[in-house]
């Protein structure tokens, strides 16, 4: 699966990297072949048009594409391990049968959570929710840094419905692109994954039938914390893959091609030592994050995992990526290769799904909990 | 045609259509077998071959090419095969009832045939030959004869070459110990009912030539684009069945009749000059003495220095 993914992030998806780069889009060409390829519906079932595979499947898929462009990584990531997983865990059967087998083939979906107001303090969103007379919900308020939302169909919005209740009144609601009252406010311009849309998206009285309501009243804030504690994984995926991709195409470089003083510039041994030290760094990160996917694969708690390899992942990927610069002289430096681009890339590693800091406070927690007598 | 004039400025395209050239293997129309069905039975032989990016060292007692720890994948010129049988079920023109990926090598060739059968292969047949011990061509189409037979197949789509070794023999001595009709290197396949027509690139034009099933095809680069695997096709792929054999069961001798005396790297490349155009590189070639008297040759053909200095293989047109 790994080689599959991967000759076809080469083939399909390099070619069109630093163009998409440039025009600060997706190509709709890539989404099409996403879909095409299964990689937007791994885990969904068989039944419902999926590949049928498994958590770690998706990891590995999300890291390939990075190592070739994280743009179209974070994509697949949050499609799949936010979005599809929401559905499969806690839709109804007629939610399943209505959204899995369109989300597995031809309609991308997007994650709604922050605000402008509410980003790392997730919960004090201000997103409401009214039920109508006829049951169905209401819903009224604004979303920033929505990832995908260009491309998407299906929006999973968590809204308020009882505030009195604070975070306990959290819902999880579907909303679809064509509901009316819903708009996409702004796209972002962005510093890095500049393919990758990131929106603004405003809910202005939009009006979604009962059934739309993801799972139960009130637990929107246990699904949001459940998936981004998984989907910290994902981003963990993207950050080593965006490494591995910088280092490779450092490395291709200097032990190949750049000659100075006669000899490449990769036998010197200055630069063979930083070259080792950095691509042990990377399989230190990605042995934390496979062990932490295996760890969640198997039912155990994995959260701190989740959150150190998310942490040192990003950490790798922003000093890997920025070494390789170095390391090709002018060449990484202009606008030509993916060099500059997976540095400008990483800088997100350590802000979405949990900053750096959230990343650190959750580990720290956690540890002191365990050792306070 | 083939005029001796050597004007530079000459261009012709040759696209000699050969489709009379049938009369070769009408011969064998006659005999078609009595068992022959309508339905399309494709056999696939497949190899594992180091992956085609890697690039291949020669060992240190220079007898082969490191193979340990090398990343190895299905032959480029066999996934075009795959593709092909895929694509004439796709184009629903000629039912086919079979695609069978069939592969003789170690153990690993297992993971070869599931990519087969992830592109869209339904069953595969391994027989396990030792890795140190590989099955020359001649082994190979005697195998392969014996699993055509025994499967029923009526048509081979086989890698016109495996990317190791290049020996380029398999179809041919395949074609001629079953006594089927063979096209190789084929860059189209139409199949009407049992007529088979099979386009050919060669030096300069195209060859189109036609037959009747059962016959052997090797394929060639512009077949096709091969797909890849998806991901539920990868799943499915895990449930097909991958039936092991053995040489014996095919009563096939795998005995080697060739000894490898000495593998050597090839000499290092020295560099190389920069040239403007065509017209350029001509004067160059002239100045360096490695050019013949006459200019660019105005038809397809290949030329060399009697010491074997230049090969120069090239019309005007395909320089530019």
């Amino acid at each position: 699966m790994k080689e599959s993914v991967s000759k076809f992030a080469d083939s399909e998806v390099g070619p069109k990297v630093r163009d998409m780069d440039e025009a600060e889009s997706m190509d709709p060409s890539v989404v099409e072949s996403l879909f095409e390829q299964g990689l937007m519906g791994i885990e969904i079932p068989e039944e419902y048009g999926g590949a049928g595979m498994n958590f770690t499947a998706a990891i590995v898929g999300i890291e390939e594409l990075a190592r070739v462009d994280p743009s179209v990584s974070v994509l697949c990531d949050v499609h799949n391990t936010l979005v599809n997983t929401a559905i499969l865990k806690w839709g109804s059967a007629a939610m399943k049968k209505k959204y899995l087998p369109k989300l597995a083939t031809e309609t991308v979906g997007s994650f709604c959570l922050s605000e402008p107001a509410s980003g790392s303090d997730a919960f004090a969103l201000k997103t409401r929710a009214t039920k109508t007379d006829s049951g169905s919900y209401r819903i009224s308020g604004s979303k920033m840094w929505i990832t995908n939302a260009m491309e998407s169909g299906v929006f999973i919005v968590f809204a308020n419905l009882e505030p009195s209740k604070g975070y306990k009144g959290i819902s999880a609601f579907i909303v679809e692109k064509g509901d009316r009252g819903f708009s996409i406010a702004k796209k972002e311009k962005k510093l890095g994954i500049r393919a990758s849309s990131t929106c603004v998206v405003n809910f202005d009285d939009v009006e979604v039938p009962a059934e739309n309501l993801l799972g139960k009243v009130g637990e929107g804030y246990k699904y949001a914390i459940g998936l981004l504690n998984e989907g910290r994984i994902g981003i963990a995926a993207q950050m080593t893959g965006l490494a591995l991709g910088a280092w490779e195409n450092a490395a291709k470089y200097v032990w190949n091609d750049r000659k100075q003083f006669g000899q490449l510039v990769g036998s010197f041994q200055g630069m063979q030592h930083q070259l080792a030290q950095a691509y042990t760094e990377i399989c230190a990160a990605r042995a934390m994050v496979f062990n932490a996917a295996r760890k969640k694969e198997a039912g155990e708690d994995f959260v701190m995992d989740a959150a150190m390899a998310k942490l040192f992942s990003s950490q790798v990927a922003g000093r890997v990526s920025g070494q390789a610069i170095e390391w090709m002289g002018g060449m990484g430096f202009v606008r030509e290769g993916i060099a500059e681009k997976m540095w400008r890339d990483s800088k997100i590693g350590a802000i979405y799904e949990g900053t750096s800091n959230i990343q650190l406070t959750t580990v720290a927690k956690l540890l002191q909990k365990e050792y306070t007598t | 045609m083939y005029s001796s004039q050597t004007n530079k400025c000459l261009l012709i395209d040759f696209w000699h259509s050969v489709a009379e050239r049938e009369s070769a293997v009408r011969g064998r129309l006659e005999c078609l077998p009595a068992r022959m069905s309508k339905s399309l039975r494709i056999l696939v032989p497949v190899k594992r071959v180091i992956d085609y990016a890697i690039k291949p060292r020669v060992n240190k007692s220079q007898t082969g090419i490191d193979t340990a720890g090398v990343k190895h994948s299905l032959n480029p010129f066999d996934e075009l095969s795959i593709e092909e049988a895929v694509r004439l079920r796709e184009r629903k023109k000629t039912p086919v009832s079979d695609i069978l990926a069939f592969s003789a090598g170690p153990a690993k060739c297992a993971d070869t045939l599931r990519t087969a059968m992830a592109m869209g292969a339904d069953r595969a047949i391994h027989v396990e030959v030792p890795e140190d011990q590989p099955l020359e061509p001649l082994g190979v189409a005697k195998l392969l004869k014996a699993v055509a037979e025994k499967e029923e197949s009526n048509l081979v789509l086989v890698g016109k070459q495996a990317i190791d070794d290049d020996s380029g023999q398999t179809g041919q001595m395949l074609a001629g110990l079953l006594g089927w009709p063979q096209a190789t290197q084929a860059s189209k396949v139409e199949i009407e009912g049992e007529t088979v027509t099979v386009t050919k690139e060669v030096d300069g034009g195209v060859d189109t030539v036609r037959a009747r099933l059962p016959m052997i095809i090797t394929t060639d680069l512009r077949l096709n684009e091969p797909r890849y695997a998806s991901l539920p096709n990868i799943m499915k792929a895990k449930k097909k069945k991958i039936e092991k054999k053995t040489l014996e069961d095919y009563g096939v001798d795998g005995r080697r009749r060739l000894k490898t005396i000495k593998v050597e790297e090839p000499p290092p490349r020295k560099g190389g000059g920069k040239v403007q155009d065509v017209d350029g590189m001509i004067s160059k070639l002239k100045e360096l003495g490695k050019i013949w008297a006459f200019d660019v040759l105005p038809f397809p053909s290949s030329v060399s220095r009697p010491d074997g200095f230049l090969t120069l293989n090239a019309t005007r047109s395909n320089l530019e």
